[in-house]
């Protein structure tokens, strides 16, 4: 089963609809409730990114049995040095982001805490992707 | 510790689930901004905080949050409170601000972070 998602860019209304929708499917289905909400929460980070950094873009959830793959896909600035992003703390957030309560730099390695797997590719004024899959049946 | 008691400690007022006042939690974590809650919450929380928009509650689903408590008096408006009746989330206000809030409430016997270990 395969669902898209739209992310709007900078709407902090929207952002996080989509994680809210995939966390009551998930839940529906039976998978474990830790499971669950590692999931929505690395969902909702990702949402959050692309609304807030990528300019917008999409979301495409994949399930089989195998496992739950997420692919976030946005053509914004990009990302010139990923493991900069990658550190805690690190953020380009503006000020009216971090009134909203985001921008603590924590996003992308809360991402990579809560997925069995995360990819990023990223070009610079071209866009990026990040890839994030959990595996099941295996314990992780 | 049950959200009733909660409520009396802080001298704070319902906004929404108040039928649900009988629940009982184990952790409270104070922070306002939103991604650090997503980073380090771990348990089933009481969130204090003194921000207040549409994504603290959001949030607070997302991470099966019940309980949220705004402080230094922050009410929350009529668009949250109906986010909150939907996603089954008790809302509190307190006068207090945060630092005398979260000290009240550990002092009162409320005192795990409910946050994973930080290295
Ligand atoms: N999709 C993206 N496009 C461009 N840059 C991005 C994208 N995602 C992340 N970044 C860059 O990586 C940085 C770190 O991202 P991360 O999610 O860890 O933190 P944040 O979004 O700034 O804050 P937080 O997630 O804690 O609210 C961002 O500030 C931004 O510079
Ligand atoms: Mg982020």
């Amino acid at each position: 089963m395969t669902l898209h998602f739209t992310i709007p860019a900078m709407d902090f209304s929207a952002a996080g609809k989509a994680s809210t929708e995939v966390k009551k499917l998930l839940s529906s289905i039976g998978f474990d409730s830790s499971l669950v909400k590692r999931v929505a929460v690395a969902m909702y980070e990702g949402e959050m990114n692309v609304a807030i950094h990528g300019g917008g873009g999409q979301a495409e959830v994949n399930l089989d049995p195998a496992q739950i793959k997420i692919r976030f896909i946005d053509h914004g600035p990009g990302i010139a040095d990923i493991d900069l992003a990658m550190t805690e703390g690190y953020s380009t957030a503006s000020e009216e982001v971090r009134s909203m309560g985001f921008g603590a730099g924590m996003g992308l390695p809360n991402m990579k805490r809560n997925a069995d797997a995360l990819e990023i590719s990223s070009a610079v004024n071209e866009g990026t992707t990040v890839t994030l899959v959990w595996r099941l049946g295996a314990v992780s | 510790m049950k959200v009733r008691e909660i409520a009396e400690i802080l001298d704070a007022a319902f906004f929404a689930g108040e039928e649900f006042a009988d629940l009982e939690v184990q952790a409270a974590c104070g922070a306002d901004l939103m991604s650090d809650v997503m980073a380090f919450v771990k348990e089933r929380v009481v969130l204090l905080t003194g921000l207040m928009n549409p994504q603290v509650l959001r949030t607070a689903d997302l991470l099966d949050i019940k309980v949220v408590v705004f402080v230094r008096g922050k009410k929350p408006t009529n668009d949250l409170i109906e986010i909150a009746k939907e996603t089954g989330t008790i809302l509190l206000s307190t006068k207090y601000s945060m630092f005398l809030a979260c000290g009240r409430l550990y002092e009162a016997g409320l005192r795990n972070g409910g946050v994973r270990e930080i290295a």
